[in-house]
């Protein structure tokens, strides 16, 4: 079990740059997420942590060994593949043990350690069978198997469940994070679906364009927002930009948004242009009183709560409130904002701007 | 009524489809069951007309299977006084057969040489072909190779012109390199035909193979070579077995380069069975009998490798 460190981590094929110098620490058995839109690196960046592709420059520490140049097999790091790679020409027991043939075990101690995982994983009874016939979540089983079974530093996960039936991958989540519980072993799972992320992991690197936007636990990232980009991508439905052209103060505590003054948490540093406020769907009031005003456009019902789309001054809204509120389209309403939970955005460059709110986040 | 299936053809297609399949087997067939009943056949009922095609009838199409053939094949004979006949009584079967014509076996004759030299020539470049072809085409499929596009049309263009049209440049460097009639030089010259065609079958079929299997043999603690020949071999078996076919059917086969560069030494079957001249004429049966016997090997191989050919190994294992 071990603790990775990313250092400036950088990859250029040829003019494109997958990863640009990248730098973020995991810790030991943290179930760690990167998380970002296809394209973005994180793949590329998991690639390089197991020895799947060299790093251009940059350096990769596992338990404060620089492990960057070394080939795979010298690194102890497991690695599932989306599509499993399960050895087609071999059985279920061959392709759990194959990694403990290459260390030289013995035959009996193979065994004996493919019966636990076996057992660990609830596949016993399939271990003689060929991997061709076998379902989407038992060959999930099975590329698990071969994983642990050789305990390795680390896990590196490309997207395991993705290959999975919708219904399936929420029972496999939760078995992967039992699994993981169980055994303490720091894992590195890459995906692109942010429920995924959120629901499952200990920390998470959010990237996008070869950069790493944000780095924190699920609720930093979801409350905290480091970029317009993050926050827009974490959360369903997304996080509410209303775009304004205005000025603030450090120390601020509200800011005047199309003639409506909004609270806010404590501004850190000062900005005057174009701007956008964030605010969670969740954090939206409907009031009949509230001076900032907008028309509704639709309504979805969800059960407890629905979700009320409007068009205000500064763009489209949508806010989840209680089903029981009335709200038909064509209303005109007031809304007020939970003053603590916004976060106020340069529109140009998309980061947050420094608040009482995200401090010690940004550029943590 | 029947229901309809989208997959499944309907009986008549079925039957209409089984009907092409039975007549163009029949179509193949007809000559080779042909050669096969002439080896049986004495002289005279291999040339006799209206053609005889029934084994042991009495009818007019009917005639008696006989060894005649291939004792000829497989000996030589010489012409000997009926006084030499009287003092020296057959001691074999085969005797027997021969003294019909007034004549006794001297010894074997080149056949069974000629046809070692064939499996000799035609396994031993289909090896080489396939061995090179399959480490090549891994190294165009899955490295980053300089100019790889460019070098994979030049082994291509290599085809491009009948190999016979370069026959006396190579007929002038083997017997420069000495290589002219040596079993060594037909495996290379063989290899050399087979292996354009051999890098860029076992290419497509590696492309086939997902890297991710041997990256999960790297990450298991293997090197890159074991990764090949443990995991990406086993899978481009069928791929390996097509192109062994193809290329041993060439070498096994060509006729042209073994005339003008073999005579005695390294000469193969093609060459060797026009040469089988029986007296008072070309002895057919001896002929069709030598054919049916160079057949054998291509088919039995083909046989062996049949269920590779017909099922690809790597099915489902990966979901796509």
């Amino acid at each position: 079990m071990a603790q990775i460190v990313i250092n400036n981590l950088k990859k250029e094929f040829g003019d494109f740059t997958a990863v640009r110098e990248s730098s973020f620490t995991i810790e030991d058995g943290e179930f760690f997420m990167l998380l970002g839109p296809s394209g973005c690196g994180k793949t590329t960046t998991l690639r390089m942590i197991a020895g799947l592709e060299l790093p251009t420059s940059g350096e990769i520490y596992l338990d404060g060994e620089e492990i960057s140049q070394r080939p795979p097999s010298e690194r102890d790091i497991a690695f599932v593949f989306q599509m499993f790679a399960l050895y087609p020409h071999m059985n279920v027991r061959r392709n759990i043990s194959y990694p403990l043939v290459s260390q030289g075990m013995s035959r009996a101690a193979v065994k004996a350690k493919v019966a636990e995982v076996a057992r660990i994983l609830g596949i016993e009874d399939i271990l003689d069978r060929p991997v061709g016939g076998l379902s989407g979540g038992d060959r999930q089983r099975v590329a698990l198997g071969r994983a642990i079974v050789r305990e390795p530093k680390a896990f590196m996960m490309d997207e395991p469940l993705g290959a999975l039936d919708a219904e399936f991958r929420e029972h496999m989540a939760e078995e992967l994070r039992a699994l993981h519980d169980r055994m303490g072993a720091t894992t590195v799972y890459v995906t692109h679906d942010q429920l995924e992320a959120m629901q499952m992991g200990d920390k998470i690197v959010v990237m996008n364009n070869a950069v790493v936007e944000q780095f924190g636990t699920p609720q930093e990232i979801y409350d905290k927002p480091a970029t317009m980009f993050v926050a827009d991508f974490i959360g369903s439905p997304s996080m509410n930009f209303l775009s304004f052209d205005g000025q603030i103060g450090a120390g601020a505590n509200e800011v005047d948004m199309q003639g409506a003054s909004f609270g806010i948490p404590q501004a850190r540093e000062g900005f005057a242009g174009q701007m956008a406020l964030g605010v969670r769907p969740e954090h939206i009031h409907l009031a009949d009183d509230a001076p900032y005003r907008g028309e509704v456009v639709a309504t979805e019902y969800l059960g407890t709560t629905q979700i009320v789309t409007l068009t205000t001054a500064g763009g489209e809204v949508k806010a989840r409130v209680p089903s029981g509120q009335v709200a038909q389209p064509g209303d005109t309403v007031g809304m007020t904002f939970d003053p603590a939970t916004i976060t106020l955005f340069e529109r140009g460059s998309g980061r947050a701007l420094r608040s009482a709110l995200n401090e010690g986040v940004l550029d943590g | 009524m029947s229901s309809y299936s989208v997959t499944e053809p309907s009986r008549r297609m079925k039957w209409v489809a089984g009907v092409l399949v039975i007549a163009y087997a029949l179509i193949t067939m007809v000559p080779l069951a042909w050669i096969a009943l002439t080896g049986f056949k004495s002289p005279a009922d291999a040339i006799s007309y209206p053609p005889k095609y029934i084994i042991g009838s009495d009818s007019e199409a009917g005639f008696q299977p006989t060894l005649e053939g291939y004792v000829n094949l497989f000996t030589t004979r010489t012409r000997q006084t009926p006084e030499f006949l009287d003092a020296n009584p057959p001691e074999t079967w085969a005797d027997d057969i021969v003294r019909q014509y007034g004549m006794v076996i001297v010894g074997p004759s080149k056949f069974g040489e000629r046809f070692l030299n064939s499996v000799i020539i035609g396994f031993g470049s289909t090896f080489l072909s396939v061995f090179l072809g399959t480490l090549a085409a891994y190294a165009f499929s899955r490295f980053k190779i300089p100019l790889a596009d460019d070098l994979l049309f030049f082994i291509l263009s290599t085809r491009m012109m009948p190999p016979i049209a370069v026959a006396i440049p190579i007929f002038l460097m083997y017997r420069q390199l000495g290589l002219s009639d040596t079993h060594l030089g037909m495996i290379l010259l063989y290899t050399g035909v087979n292996i354009s065609l051999a890098v860029w079958l076992l290419k497509s079929f590696i492309d086939g193979i997902p890297t991710e299997y041997e990256e999960a043999a790297l990450i298991d603690g293997y090197t890159r070579f074991q990764a090949f020949y443990k995991v990406v071999l086993p899978q481009a078996a069928t791929g390996i077995a097509s192109t062994a076919i193809f290329c041993l059917i060439f070498a096994w086969n060509e006729y042209a380069f073994a005339v003008l560069l073999t005579t005695a030494n390294a000469q193969t079957a093609p060459p060797f069975i026009p040469t089988i001249i029986g007296i008072g004429g070309l002895d057919w049966p001896a002929i069709a009998a030598g054919v049916t016997i160079f057949l054998l090997p291509v088919m039995f191989f083909t046989i062996l490798l049949r269920k590779h050919l017909l099922r690809g190994i790597t099915f489902g294992a990966v979901r796509k």
